[in-house]
């Protein structure tokens, strides 16, 4: 692994180490943002700029605010546990030793013979320039050959900014600001 | 009105944050309608000029920010954004293709122009329906009244908490 990666990896994981270990949530929020930074920094070394972009853009900025919003309404700090226990621990340690387990069939990071670049992306790739001809390959296939999927996904992020509302702040936030215009 | 907080009476935090705003904006816009160039897109664009309007409401106070983007401006404008994307593959649909096919959306030429024009509308329609409904779902966070706020806030988080006590 070159020694870029490596370190921003080495961060990356003592900053989720120390993130799992704090009491103090607003420390922590804080730090949830810092690796969300780093992967995004990962990403842009492995060339995917537009992944890289959206990690920056919601890990690290808007999910560290939505985090503090939270904070806001319940305590600063989390609560003692009174004694460790085991079996959270051992789920969780199963779990990662199994992801871990799976990426050995994966292919090796770039390999140009991977199964991924041989079904599809050539074709996308050469069809792009002719059929689109916009340079973004990526936008292209979301924006375009995949419409229908990119759609759903904003009908999803619709769907889950109503549900939040409703949940949160329905109606009565409403009724909240309209006094407080009233006030001001 | 709510008594100014600590966050609001820092200089230099509003200094940084009336110099970055705009530009965040800017650079909001700039990803939104380069996103066929570069990287980039809707989806980035509307998380950018979203942070950028949060990053306004934790130095100068949610309702400062709730007097330029009102709770109601923000829900239309999460439905105007799907709607928007939706009409663009009706439009193509009457122009004779299928739904969301952009070449039909220009009939004349091999169908390139299409393509783009109908990338940029619904990036936009995608940019406007993540940057509202971000703002929306922030406003729900801040909008909640909790025990602390008859008591009194815990200061570090007052940022976060901007403008739910009115």
């Amino acid at each position: 692994m070159p020694p870029v990666e490596l370190l921003l990896m080495l961060l990356l994981l003592a900053t989720v180490v120390v993130v799992a270990r704090l009491k103090d949530l607003f420390a922590a929020a804080m730090l949830t943002g810092i690796a969300s930074l780093l992967a995004a920094g990962l990403f842009v070394l492995m060339d995917a700029v537009d992944v890289a972009f959206t990690e920056a853009a919601v890990g690290a900025g808007v999910s560290t605010v939505l985090f503090l919003g939270a904070l806001s309404l319940t305590s600063r700090r989390e609560k003692q546990q009174e004694r460790t226990r085991i079996l959270p621990i051992l789920i969780v340690v199963a779990t990662g030793a199994a992801l871990i387990y799976g990426t050995w069939d994966m292919p090796a990071y770039g390999d140009p013979d991977a199964v991924i670049h041989h079904h599809l992306a050539p074709e996308l790739i050469a069809e792009t320039e002719e059929k689109i001809h916009i340079p973004n390959i990526v936008t292209a296939i979301l924006a375009s050959f995949r419409g229908y999927d990119t759609f759903g996904e904003v009908v999803v992020i619709f769907t889950a900014g109503v549900g939040v509302a409703l949940l949160l702040g329905g109606l009565g936030l409403r009724r909240r600001a309209g006094h407080g215009e009233e006030e001001s | 009105m709510k008594p100014p907080s600590r966050v609001r009476q820092m200089p230099i935090l509003r200094v940084i944050a009336r110099a970055l705003v705009p530009v965040i904006l800017l650079f909001g816009l700039y990803v939104q309608f380069h996103g066929d160039f570069g990287p980039g897109g809707g989806f980035q664009a509307g998380v950018i000029f979203a942070a950028g309007l949060i990053i306004f409401a934790l130095t100068f106070g949610a309702e400062t920010l709730r007097q330029v983007v009102p709770v109601v401006l923000t829900e239309r404008l999460m439905a105007a954004g799907v709607l928007l994307y939706g009409a663009v593959g009706v439009v193509a649909m009457f122009l004779g293709g299928e739904f969301l096919n952009y070449s039909a959306l220009d009939p004349l030429t091999t169908g390139h122009y299409g393509q783009h024009l109908g990338i940029i509308v619904i990036e936009l329609g995608v940019g406007i329906a993540v940057a509202a409904t971000i703002m929306r779902v922030y406003y729900a966070f801040v909008g909640r009244r909790t025990d602390e706020d008859r008591t009194g806030a815990d200061p570090a988080l007052d940022a976060g908490a901007g403008g739910e006590a009115s």
